[in-house]
């Protein structure tokens, strides 16, 4: 592999591994406080499968990157400006709609991505999107249920999770950007088309929405820059609790 | 993770009055406790005497309920866990926790209580968890030490629950056995990484070890001589082993692993005596004890407000759950019918 393709793995992989670890983090605040006792244990299983994608992923880019960066210290010595998630899932919780509008968002997107990674030509990829589709498959049924359930529940639940939609549909722009270096690495065989993912996505999203009885919102401005480093001011909060042991002590392992 | 120590002398636990006990009651009653005596297991459908129903209903009540007040003190570190293997494991044991309420909750409805009417004791305040609970977590090093102490605590109450006489408990008892060993050893493995770690992280592991001795002692339950329904439970085969028999094997097995790690069990009075192979340990300040179950341990308020206002922010979700079934439901039969 190039140099070029290879750094341009490694931002993928890092973007992926960010996006399930800070949405994984999300979903564990959870743990303990669900509207019942079987969403506490669904939810808590989900935030385990995603830091679990978390682990292989921070590994791998760390392994493409060659500087001695494993996973943990690319999880919690990283500043803001560092992490490369999407911004729809540092989003805080708010209440239990807006998580689920928040996680079937992302999880239509990433059963859509690795469906197709299993085919990328980059093995190792190819190996953690054959674990990951069976986990983000379930995700999707469990989120897409919830969804309809609030949606086409009371008019009280309609109402939370028809606003969570607007305020979070924004965020699902970046999800499909494409840069130059994803561009090489969609030429390559090794990651998928997001153009052609977005069209699977939006079918997927469109599908669920209708049986939720809410209206898709329309696409307007778009807020981006997770993939650049430019956060919202929550991250900021969400890294200094996840990271308190380790900065505070530096030398200690644990 | 599991409780016992909740049968101190109370109100509600005073022995039923005596009344007149029929021939045809009698005779069930020794067909009962033949059945009992002879180890076999009593279901859910077959007769057994109300108190004994009564005991299970709130020693596996109370049993649930610890298991979902314990995910608050431990998942107050999961988001500050600091790697992600221990994120992961943190993760998957509080999971585990919730897991053990749900087939404990189950085991209850079998004896004719629901799972609301029980959560709705708890979070009254009438029925009680174990006060363990009730401490806090300041300190990662807190992670460890329950899973050690408190798990390890658990499991010798646990283990003989798995013989118990009433099938769905013992039945439940012997999946929440194989998980709880498995976090024991993970919190002792914890503590072994504070413990041979630097100067501060053997610190936050004694100061955690200072913290959680006493009150793991006192998961037992009082003394033999305190404990209201020792005899009765024995009799039924719901309680194997008596509190003060329990607490000994714990503190036998701990006191070794904690020289290990290089502790000291805050304890002046602990030595081994040769003679009878047992640890002999100071008094316990059953004073401290007392005042947690009557609501004024550190954390007692914080934990039975968490509940509620889970329950109460989640009121809305479960109200359109349920409208949306019932919405299915009309559709599927207008579209049948």
């Amino acid at each position: 592999m190039s140099t070029d393709l290879k750094d341009a793995l490694f931002g993928y992989a890092l973007r992926l591994g960010d996006t399930s670890l800070v949405l994984g983090h999300r979903l564990s605040e959870w743990c303990g406080h669900a509207p019942e006792l079987e969403e506490d244990i669904a939810l808590t299983n989900v935030a385990l499968d995603l830091v679990g994608h978390a682990r292989m992923l921070l590994t791998y880019a760390g392994e493409l990157e060659g500087k001695g960066r494993d996973e943990d210290r690319l999880a919690y010595r990283r500043d803001v400006f560092d992490y490369r998630n999407h911004l729809l899932v540092e989003q805080p919780n708010r209440d239990f709609g807006h998580t689920i509008v928040r996680q079937f968002l992302h999880d239509a997107w990433s059963v859509e991505l690795y469906e197709r990674l299993c085919a990328s030509k980059d093995e190792t990829l190819a190996g953690i999107a054959a674990k990951a589709v069976k986990e983000v498959r379930y995700h999707v049924r469990h989120s897409g249920d919830w969804l309809v359930r609030l949606g086409d529940g009371t008019d009280v639940s309609h109402a939370k999770v028809a606003d969570a939609l607007g305020r979070l549909w924004p965020y699902t722009g970046e999800m499909f950007e494409r840069d130059e270096a994803e561009q090489a690495l969609v030429a390559a065989g090794i990651v998928p088309d997001p153009a052609e993912m977005k069209a699977a996505w939006t079918a997927r999203v469109e599908a669920v929405l209708n049986d939720a009885t809410l209206d898709r919102p329309a696409d307007g401005w778009m807020q981006k820059g997770g993939r650049r480093g430019e956060h919202s001011e929550h991250l900021g909060y969400l890294l200094a609790e996840m990271q308190f042991l380790p900065r505070a002590y530096p030398d200690a392992n644990w | 993770m599991y409780t016992q120590g909740l049968d101190a002398k109370t109100e509600q636990s005073a022995q039923p009055s005596p009344r007149l006990v029929t021939e045809q009651e009698a005779a069930l009653q020794g067909r009962f406790q033949e059945r009992v005596d002879a180890e076999e297991k009593i279901e859910p459908r077959d007769w057994m005497p109300e108190g004994y129903r009564r005991t299970l209903v709130r020693q596996i009540s109370q049993h649930a309920h610890s298991e979902i007040v314990g995910m608050l003190p431990e998942g107050n570190w999961i988001t500050r866990a600091p790697t992600l293997r221990r994120k992961v494991a943190l993760l998957a044991k509080v999971q585990d926790e919730g897991g053990h309420g749900l087939y404990l909750y189950s085991a209850a409805e079998t004896l004719g209580v629901s799972r609301d009417e029980l959560v709705g004791q708890l979070l009254s305040g009438k029925a009680k968890y174990s006060s363990i609970f009730n401490y806090p977590t300041p300190t990662w090093a807190d992670i460890g030490a329950i899973g050690w102490l408190v798990d390890g605590a658990a499991i010798m109450n646990q283990v003989p629950l798995c013989r118990c006489s009433y099938g769905p408990y013992a039945r439940a008892m012997v999946r929440i056995c194989r998980e709880e060993s498995f976090h024991q050893r993970q919190g002792y493995e914890l503590m072994l990484a504070l413990a041979q770690g630097t100067a501060e992280q053997k610190r936050m592991a004694q100061d955690a070890l200072n913290r959680w001795w006493w009150p793991s002692l006192m998961m037992f339950g009082p003394s033999d001589d305190q404990s209201a329904h020792s005899a009765q439970n024995m009799a039924w085969k719901i309680k194997r082993f008596s509190n003060d028999e329990l607490r000994q094997r714990f503190v036998d097995a701990t006191v070794p692993q904690a020289e290990f790690l290089g502790l000291t069990i805050p304890d002046p009075e602990l030595r081994f005596n040769a003679e009878t192979g047992h640890y002999e340990f100071g008094a316990i300040d059953w004073t401290e004890f007392n005042e947690i179950l009557k609501g004024n341990g550190p954390c007692n308020r914080e934990r039975i407000e968490a509940r509620r206002k889970a329950w109460d922010d989640g009121a809305w979700v479960r109200e359109a759950a349920v409208a949306h079934a019932a919405k299915r439901k009309q559709r599927a039969m207008k579209k049948a019918g």
